[in-house]
């Protein structure tokens, strides 16, 4: 257990937990960004729109993350496309769970009362207007259990992108293992990394739902 | 209107003749618009010479054909093995986080909590170097049996806590043990509302046998980076684009089939979603 107080392997170990966390962070901040836009799109007036955002959707749920960064890592470079791989792993992150993201908030926009969306057009409210200042904030607070599960799950699916070149916690453990150590004891310390990471989601997640709660 | 979903209707008016011309426009708009990114998209495609026939001409080798085949039955054969062995254990967990003993109650419960919070690489490395040195296939299998054993024993538990009260409640009251309660009442009754689940589950199980490509089990994904690196010109567009219609279709085709078990469970008045109950 005491691998991690080895030589360099502290700072190893570090760099791979900050990179995991800012990994997740910004491909977080872009997933929320792009589902949104997406269910904006899948529930919007507009045929082209919503069958554009079906298809988006279908496409990014369906395609196994892996494929998604085997496509972006190997792909983009022959279009001529040259990103550092940190940027390339947030864009696979980004369209694979924007997509989750969009269905969620989609199943949550069918759970606002009737009432409200109707209310808000009766004063006059335009479809952008309903769907921004009075659908999508009580769509929110019903979303947050499951929107919970999808970003545990971000951290969790970003150990990938170690296996693409960038030096995140799953690097870490393959160096270290690379390097001879007794795989359990990175085990350990890596798995610890992980569920601190899950941990500290999950309880931002139940305070959000417990600062939110409306009484219906 | 009656074609308009139910989420349509409640955001916004049925169109009048202004609001219908507005509509129309943006729908010229945006039609505008995502032709444009497929055009742009196929041009730069065009440009880098990814139709170039010589790129897809590796298709057509029996040799990358049989390849491919291979490929995809390695996927099918770890899916089924994990797909099987995840619902069984997640029976098992399930039963044990509805177990009246506490110490069977506390185990299952970290078990799966734990298996749950891991990020499934992470384990599947793991188990690959130290529990089965170079044999890719059953570090796979499993790894995804223990990650997605911890998520069906989640679905089926909650799918049991959802049911009525009452259903179990009488079967006590007629004097059954609780395995009776559990076998004849509670699974026949929780099973048909937590099927699309269980099936949407065994879509990401499907989807997780790519990670094999990283420990070199050779499924379909490594298949076809074999390809992509051993054809001329590398072609590595083609083959995503051949091997993702692949996953995608195998994945639509069991999210149809759960969503057909969700239509055929909302038929008739006596069936019980868990929403409803």
């Amino acid at each position: 257990m005491g691998i991690l107080f080895e030589g360099d392997n502290f700072a190893l170990f570090r760099d791979g937990f900050l990179q995991t966390i800012e990994l997740s962070a910004v491909s977080a901040l872009l997933a929320l960004l792009l589902g949104t836009v997406l269910a904006a799109f899948r529930v919007s007036p507009v045929p082209a729109l919503r069958v554009f955002g079906t298809v988006w959707v279908n496409t990014f749920r369906n395609t196994p993350l892996t494929l998604l960064f085997f496509a972006v890592v190997f792909g983009l470079p022959r279009l001529d496309v040259h990103f550092d791989n940190f940027t390339l792993a947030v864009i696979a992150l980004s369209a694979y769970t924007g997509s989750f993201v969009c269905e969620v908030l989609r199943a949550g926009i069918n759970t606002v009362p009737f009432g409200q969306a109707e209310a808000a057009r009766s004063l006059g409210m335009s479809f952008g207007q309903t769907l921004l200042h009075v659908v999508l904030p009580q769509a929110a607070r019903t979303v947050l259990p499951p929107m919970s599960s999808i970003f545990i799950a971000l951290p969790r699916n970003s150990a990938i992108a170690g296996a693409f070149s960038v030096a995140e916690l799953y690097s870490v453990q393959a160096t270290l293992s690379d390097k001879g150590y007794d795989i359990l004891a990175i085990f350990f310390w890596v798995a610890l990394a992980y569920l601190l990471v899950s941990f500290t989601v999950g309880g931002v997640f139940r305070f959000l739902e417990s600062r939110l709660a409306v009484v219906r | 209107m009656s074609t308009r979903t139910a989420t349509a209707t409640v955001l916004f008016d049925t169109p009048g003749p202004k609001a219908r011309f507005r509509y129309r426009l943006f729908g010229i708009l945006s039609l505008i618009a995502i032709a444009g990114l497929g055009w742009y998209v196929w041009a730069k495609l065009d440009a880098a010479g990814q139709f170039d026939p010589q790129l897809w001409d590796a298709f057509q080798y029996t040799a990358v054909q049989q390849r491919i085949l291979d490929g995809m039955l390695a996927t099918l054969k770890a899916f089924a093995l994990a797909g099987v062995l995840s619902i069984a254990l997640g029976a098992l967990l399930a039963a044990g986080r509805l177990s009246d003993h506490l110490p069977v109650r506390a185990v299952s419960s970290a078990v799966v909590q734990f298996f749950r919070a891991m990020p499934l690489l992470i384990m599947i490395f793991a188990l690959y170097h130290a529990v089965f040195p170079s044999k890719p296939m059953p570090a796979l299998v499993l790894g995804l049996t223990l990650y997605n054993g911890a998520v069906q024993a989640e679905i089926m538990r909650t799918g049991i806590l959802a049911l009525p009260r009452g259903q179990g409640e009488a079967a006590y009251a007629l004097g059954m043990g609780k395995t009776q309660v559990m076998t004849l009442i509670l699974v026949p009754q929780a099973v048909r509302s937590m099927l699309p689940a269980m099936i949407g589950q065994l879509v990401v199980t499907l989807k997780d046998t790519s990670l094999g490509f990283v420990i070199t089990y050779p499924e379909l994904l490594y298949a076809g980076k074999l390809i992509a690196s051993n054809s001329t010109g590398y072609p590595y567009i083609p083959v995503v684009i051949v091997v993702g219609t692949l996953y995608i279709g195998l994945c639509l085709a069991l999210t149809g089939l759960a969503k057909w078990l969700e239509a055929r469970g909302r038929r008739g008045a006596n069936r019980r979603t868990p929403a409803a109950a």
